[in-house]
């Protein structure tokens, strides 16, 4: 009688994750990339019906979290995977996890359109960020102090310009910030002496800085962003804890074909092939 | 045995509809005593799932690590020209000091409770005292409206409308600062301040009005010194009750204060306050880090911050109501 007992809840213990399986994907993660997976959800699923994916935000820390605990299939991250995160998912399901880019993204520095600075090196960006650049002066603007936006520590971007333009260094105290890039274009846009970041894609009212690399600028545009001429494109990314398979694999396949990419167009990010 | 003096033990018996009303009163009571305890229930439990978040700074030995007590309340030894308290828990070397989140708090809550008491106090003694009927009438539903107005549309209103508006007044070299933050917030505490003491000053018993005018004094000596007196409790209590909504309120600070790091006493600064760190930064934070457990830490700090001031404002209150009343009551 027991081992009858305990071979029904052994079945149904199985049988709740095969359940949850079937004809079902889970997406979770970055909130960059929510409106892209909506997409790719809403298209994969008119394509083939039968197959639900459900895609929900939170944010890229939220997303890989959720893989580690084992609550959703596929994570969207705006950044890589920290070796911290790695470590947790070796430790609990032995793998190093699987990286699949699918989209690529530009991150853009603003300033006012009444400002004449219309290209800054890398390392003038730090040095503002950093705190040793105070004055628009000593990057060939006027004589004004300049007034630093930035987003939010546990934003994907925050930690992506901390990365690639501070060179890991902390941001300067003075720099504000602010919930969504979408705030920070509004800042900018509004602040004639400002400076601030975000994806390439929500630049509205605000000029759009060229990265000066020796006597080249390269503005944040379409062609520089794929080819990865422009400095400070970045990948978004898939993460899944094994190589996909069944209605995942057809999933992120979908979303890497010409026509998930294209979707990636229309969103306003920028495909990886 | 003493028959006579003592009654018989046998209730009087009682009609069955009495019976039936005593019974509908009991149940009553019942559901009223069991929803009170359901929420010093909810209450405790929330109490116990914060501080056992907050607990991991102290057990978890990495966490005990990044965010030590020194590292939270005292000044790091930082390279010469960088500032040794600051709120950078993203970082390769994590910085958690809590002093920079102090500071911005108390700029924000002391300018919104600067412009929020005096509002909220004098427009509710003209409300009570003066106002012409028709204009009570009309003032007090108005300006509870606004009470209820959600916190993120007047954060938003900060941010898009008052933000220029307040740069260009004080001539602040930046548009989000801690004054706008804090005149956000007073927009959200005023209509909690003057509809509480809106209600402490209609409660003074007309006689002592009355009294007051009958010895010769005239209206606004009335109000001033026997009204707005015999209401103390009750306006302080306002007071608190807006100081508590001011210390918690997040969106709106979170939208209108800049959220920088910076340690500076200038309103024209951004501040960065506590409850606005937990609501930007939870989003994202890995469950169980140590980043985690110090924004619950957060919290019960929050937590205590209100309960030491509701403490300390109800003691005070007990000492003016005892010399209000001659030591009587």
């Amino acid at each position: 009688m027991k081992a009858f007992l305990g071979s029904i809840v052994a079945g149904l213990l199985l049988a709740l994750p095969l359940s949850a399986q079937a004809g079902n994907v889970t997406v979770k993660g970055s909130d960059t990339m929510v409106i892209l997976g909506q997409r790719w959800a809403e298209e994969f699923m008119k394509k083939t019906p039968g197959t639900k994916v459900q895609v929900t935000g939170g944010g890229s820390g939220v997303g890989l979290a959720a893989l580690q605990n084992g609550t959703t299939e596929i994570a969207m991250s705006s950044r890589e995977m920290k070796d911290a995160e790695k470590q947790k998912l070796r430790t609990r399901y032995n793998t190093t996890g699987v990286e699949i880019p699918v989209a690529k993204d530009g991150v853009t520095f603003y300033v006012s359109e009444s400002n004449p600075v219309s290209a800054l090196t890398v390392e003038q960006l730090r040095g503002i960020y950093v705190g040793d650049v105070t004055n628009w002066k000593q990057v060939g603007g006027p004589d004004a102090p300049i007034i630093i936006y930035s987003r939010e520590n546990s934003s994907g971007t925050y930690v992506f310009v901390k990365d690639h333009v501070l060179d890991g260094e902390d941001y300067t105290a003075s720099a504000q910030t602010l919930p969504g890039t979408a705030a920070v274009v509004n800042a900018v846009a509004k602040e004639k002496n400002s400076i601030g970041y975000g994806g390439a894609a929500y630049a509205k009212g605000v000029k759009e800085l060229k990265i000066k690399k020796g006597n080249e600028e390269v503005a944040p545009s379409a062609e520089n962003i794929k080819t990865g001429k422009y400095p400070l494109s970045r990948d978004l990314y898939f993460y899944l804890r094994n190589k996909p398979s069944g209605e995942a694999k057809t999933f992120i396949d979908f979303a890497l074909s010409p026509e998930g990419q294209a979707v990636v167009t229309k969103v306003g990010y920028f495909p990886v092939k | 045995m003493e028959q006579g003096l003592s009654q018989p033990l046998v209730a009087p018996s009682l009609s069955p509809a009495a019976r039936r009303r005593q019974l509908r009163e009991k149940v009553i009571a019942g559901l009223i005593t069991l929803m009170a305890f359901t929420g010093i229930a909810a209450l405790i439990l929330i109490i116990i799932f914060v501080a056992k978040e907050a607990l991991g700074l102290f057990t978890d030995a990495e966490a005990r690590h990044e965010a030590s007590f020194s590292k939270m309340f005292l000044a790091q030894d930082v390279p010469v020209g960088r500032p040794a308290f600051r709120w950078q828990p993203v970082s390769k070397v994590p910085k958690v000091s809590m002093i920079p989140l102090f500071v911005g708090t108390l700029k924000t809550t002391v300018v919104s409770m600067m412009v929020a008491v005096p509002l909220g106090v004098f427009g509710a003694l003209f409300a009570a005292e003066f106002a012409p009927r028709r204009l009570r009438e009309l003032l007090k539903p108005v300006i509870e409206l606004l009470a209820g107005i959600p916190s993120v549309v007047l954060g938003f209103f900060a941010l898009m409308v008052m933000s220029t508006v307040v740069k260009d007044f004080f001539h602040f070299d930046r548009p989000l600062n801690a004054m706008l933050a804090g005149l956000g917030l007073a927009l959200a505490i005023v209509p909690v301040i003057f509809t509480v003491s809106e209600d402490a000053l209609t409660a003074v018993p007309r006689s002592y009005r009355e009294a007051s005018l009958a010895l010769g004094a005239t209206p606004w000596e009335t109000a001033w010194k026997v009204v707005l007196p015999a209401a103390a409790p009750g306006i302080l209590a306002a007071c608190v009750l807006g100081f508590g909504r001011a210390i918690g309120e997040t969106m709106i600070v979170l939208m209108a204060s800049g959220n920088a790091d910076v340690i500076s006493w200038s309103l024209g600064d951004s501040a960065r306050s506590l409850s606005a760190t937990i609501a930007a930064e939870m989003g994202e934070v890995v469950v169980g880090s140590p980043h985690y457990s110090l924004l619950f830490f957060i919290g019960v700090q929050l937590f205590l911050f209100t309960f030491v001031l509701n403490l300390m404002a109800s003691t005070w209150t007990r000492r003016v109501v005892r010399k209000l009343t001659g030591g009587a009551a």
